[in-house]
């Protein structure tokens, strides 16, 4: 009998190293794999898990993979599955900063960077504008992104104190209109 | 201790980071700040690596900043130190999956933190156009204004905003499309 894990591990492995872009690219990947193939999760579940993995902390596929493999395999299943799916980053990454760390003084490789900072300035713009139009939904929910923002740009304050209150803030907020409705 | 350090910085990065990839960034901007392990521009260089190599970015920028900060091993203990708060999180969240997702709380507290995470990845945006499109650094160095503003990256920057909605290409596409203007007009 094959190993469970091993296969576990390996199947992630190959779904990390496919997906380019991370969270929503590796979706298709996933259903191919995990839910078509190897029924290891059936298609509703799969959404689920991307629901929550979006509203839990962390990386979304990371929360994805440990969702399947927990199921599978328990706390054990979780982490395989996880290890698997981060795996090829580890390798590829690693290789690619020894690499720069070799090159990064040469002066074509100066320009292409500094070609390529305007290009990924464009891309965090487009991932902006996409996830503002889901979250700032009304008044309050503005307030809240344009406090974070200043107090981000012009204060150095740390991103996980405005996380909290952000947090704290929207209970305070969704809680009092449940109370001026009643 | 670097190694105990990188996990516990980048433990707290995977804890606090709700919303995917990028939300990961300001985190690493302000470890930038904190520490000085890597520079804003190394920074904006890694995001780019990591949109254009397999694998969630969350997770190629954490093995990016462990290498650069500490070596191979430095990689694995932040790549660890990402995701270890995730696995604990989702294996209590997995014993009571409908329950959470239904929790007038749950949803109160994310009805606040949507708009923060988008509020922080615009700040990480501010960071990456005052060194790339708007040349704060390049203005102060010589206080001329027009330094201030490359007319060569406002034009990329344009071209590149109009292909990326009209068109459905991979962001590494696009990303190499402007390694290659770079070299070529000499950014």
């Amino acid at each position: 009998m094959k190993n469970e894990y091993l296969d576990m591990f390996c199947t992630f492995a190959r779904i990390g190293g496919l997906t380019f872009g991370g969270g929503y690219a590796m979706l298709p990947i996933l259903q191919r794999e995990v839910v078509e193939k190897r029924g290891w999760a059936t298609e509703n579940e799969l959404s689920d898990y991307y629901a929550i993995g979006q509203c839990t902390p962390g990386i979304i596929a990371v929360n994805v993979a440990t969702f399947i493999g927990n199921k599978r395999k328990g706390i054990l299943g979780g982490i395989t599955a996880t290890l698997g799916v981060v795996f090829p980053s580890l390798v590829i990454i690693t290789l690619i900063a020894a690499f720069l760390q070799n090159f990064a003084d040469l002066e074509i490789v100066k320009h292409a960077f500094a070609g390529v900072r305007v290009g990924v300035c464009v891309l965090v713009f487009n991932a902006v504008v996409k996830l503002w139009k889901k979250a700032v939904i009304d008044i309050p929910a503005f307030v809240i992104f344009a406090i974070v923002l200043l107090l981000m740009v012009f204060l150095d304050i740390s991103p996980v104190l405005l996380v909290i209150g952000a947090g704290i803030a929207g209970v305070i907020v969704q809680g009092t209109r449940k109370a001026v409705r009643k | 201790m670097i190694y105990l350090q990188l996990f516990y910085e980048f433990f707290k990065t995977g804890l606090f980071a709700v919303g995917g990839g990028l939300a990961t960034l300001p985190f690493l901007y302000n470890l930038s700040d904190k520490t000085g392990w890597f520079t804003y521009e190394q920074l904006a260089d890694m995001v780019a690596i990591s949109e254009s190599t397999p694998g969630p970015i969350g997770v190629n920028m954490a093995t990016y900043v462990g290498f650069e900060t500490a070596g191979i091993l430095g990689a694995v203990v932040a790549t660890l130190g990402l995701i270890a708060p995730a696995i604990v999180i989702i294996v209590i969240v997995a014993g009571f999956l409908k329950k959470f997702q239904d929790n007038q709380y749950v949803q109160n507290v994310f009805y606040g933190l949507r708009p923060a995470s988008v509020g922080l990845i615009a700040a990480a945006f501010v960071s990456v156009l005052t060194m790339s499109v708007i040349r704060v650094d390049l203005f102060r160095a010589s206080g001329v204004w027009t330094d201030l503003f490359s007319i060569k990256a406002i034009l990329l920057a344009a071209v590149v905003y109009v292909l990326t909605n009209k068109t459905k290409w991979h962001p590494a596409f696009f990303l190499l499309g402007s390694a290659i203007v770079g070299v070529i007009f000499k950014f």
